[in-house]
């Protein structure tokens, strides 16, 4: 029997083991959570203002409505926001093809007053893959599938 | 019980338990196993593809790019189920000295590196015309790299280790803790779009629900499938190449003595 028990034994080392390695690693995953942060959500930007002219990312839906172009013909204008919060972003340059208006974006700039100046956009794509040619497509879907077929 | 010549032939609990760690019944399963997995997998994976690359329709916003999916998310779903598939299998060595699991853990490391690399070269891929770059150091897009080097570092070691065996059993343990040790990051890749903001979406698929319409969903799962049948018939492969290596080596040290 004292193979067995040997088995056993060691099954609950490792057990233990795992158990520890495993809230480690989750504790310092989760100390990480806000440093780890890909961007900044307005809401965060609006709590806790960084130095102006400091590169920070920010991160949120592009609201609907909000996008202008400049006289200029480059330079735009729009407005993001995560529910809680709203920032104006300016932008100078070529935008990615998924930037539309009610999808996510992320911004790499800096704040220059109450404006989030824009050096470069990413569209952020959500979980969603349906076809263009859904028949029950919402409203909001469909005024994407306009929106990007201009 | 040590003294024993054999016994796990003896014991009927060890016959139980270790049915299937004897190689000679493995080997007889495998010969056939692993060319129908290979067979099922390769007619699924390019019916699933070629379903997936052809005929779905275009999505609404990402229009033709979205056909990637059918490669990126079942390279990356394999890509963790390697290393899970190391994991467990390191588990079964450490706890219950089984001697096949050692090498299924081994034969796991390779596919798994690759499916790896697939998924973060087809990302990267995707990612320049969807979000507007190669590359960036998100939660996600990290964690998975780092996967990748996990599994460099796995494979190295296995290496020294079998380099070593004549020594011993210890180089093996290590590489088998490692293995364990490692797998602390598959649920930090799962979780890291859910913890930290990240340019990675969200899970488009959870327990039971999808976000995945069911004209992509369908070529999806049956490529996912396919995939992971490859993915099992190529650790077959593998474990038998390492047995026929283990035996080789036996046999030639055996030559040697006599």
């Amino acid at each position: 029997m004292s193979a067995i028990k040997a088995k056993h034994q060691r099954l609950v080392l490792l057990v233990i083991a795992l158990a520890a390695l495993i809230g480690a690693g989750l504790l310092a995953a989760w100390a990480l959570s806000k440093q780890a942060s890909y961007f900044y959500v307005p809401s965060d930007l609006m709590a806790h203002p960084p130095e102006q002219g400091r590169a920070v990312r920010l991160g949120g839906m592009v609201q609907r409505g909000s996008i202008k172009t400049m006289p200029d013909g480059v330079t735009i204008t729009f407005v993001v926001g995560d529910g809680k919060a709203t920032v104006p972003v300016r932008y100078a340059g070529i935008t990615p093809d998924l930037f539309v208006e009610g999808s996510g974006v992320v911004a790499e700039g800096r704040m220059e007053g109450k404006t989030f100046v824009a050096d470069n956009l990413l569209a952020k794509h959500d979980e969603k893959y349906v076809p263009r040619e859904m028949k029950d497509m919402t409203e909001g879907q469909a005024k994407a599938v306009v929106a990007e077929t201009k | 019980m040590r003294a024993g010549p054999c016994p796990v032939e003896k014991d009927p609990k060890f016959k139980n338990m270790h049915g299937f760690a004897n190689p000679a019944r493995f080997l007889r399963l495998a010969r056939w196993l692993m060319p129908l997995l290979l067979g099922v997998g390769l007619v699924l994976a390019f019916g699933a593809l070629a379903w997936g690359l052809l005929m779905v329709p275009p999505d609404r916003l990402m229009g033709q790019t979205v056909r990637i999916l059918f490669i990126h998310v079942p390279c990356a779903w394999l890509g963790m189920a390697g290393w899970t598939t190391i994991a467990v299998s390191s588990l079964v060595e450490l706890v219950w000295r089984h001697p096949l699991a050692a090498i299924a853990a081994r034969a796991a490391a390779v596919p798994g590196a690759a499916f790896t690399a697939m998924c973060l070269i087809t990302g990267s891929i995707w990612a320049r015309p969807t979000w507007g770059t190669w590359w960036v150091w998100d939660g996600r897009l990290t964690s998975y790299l780092i996967l990748l080097f996990l599994y460099f570092g796995y494979i190295a070691l296995a290496g020294a280790a079998q380099r070593d065996a004549a020594a011993g059993s210890g180089a093996s343990r290590v590489t088998a803790i490692f293995g364990m040790v490692g797998a602390i990051n598959i649920p930090i890749i799962n979780r890291s779009v859910v913890w930290w903001n990240s340019l990675h979406q969200p899970a488009s698929i959870t327990m039971g629900k999808s976000a995945i319409d069911g004209t992509f969903l369908w070529p999806l799962l049956i490529g996912a499938l396919g995939f992971s049948c490859i993915f099992g018939g190529v650790v077959l492969a593998r474990m038998r190449t390492l047995l026929a290596d283990i035996q080789a080596e036996a046999r030639l040290r055996r030559k040697a003595m006599a």
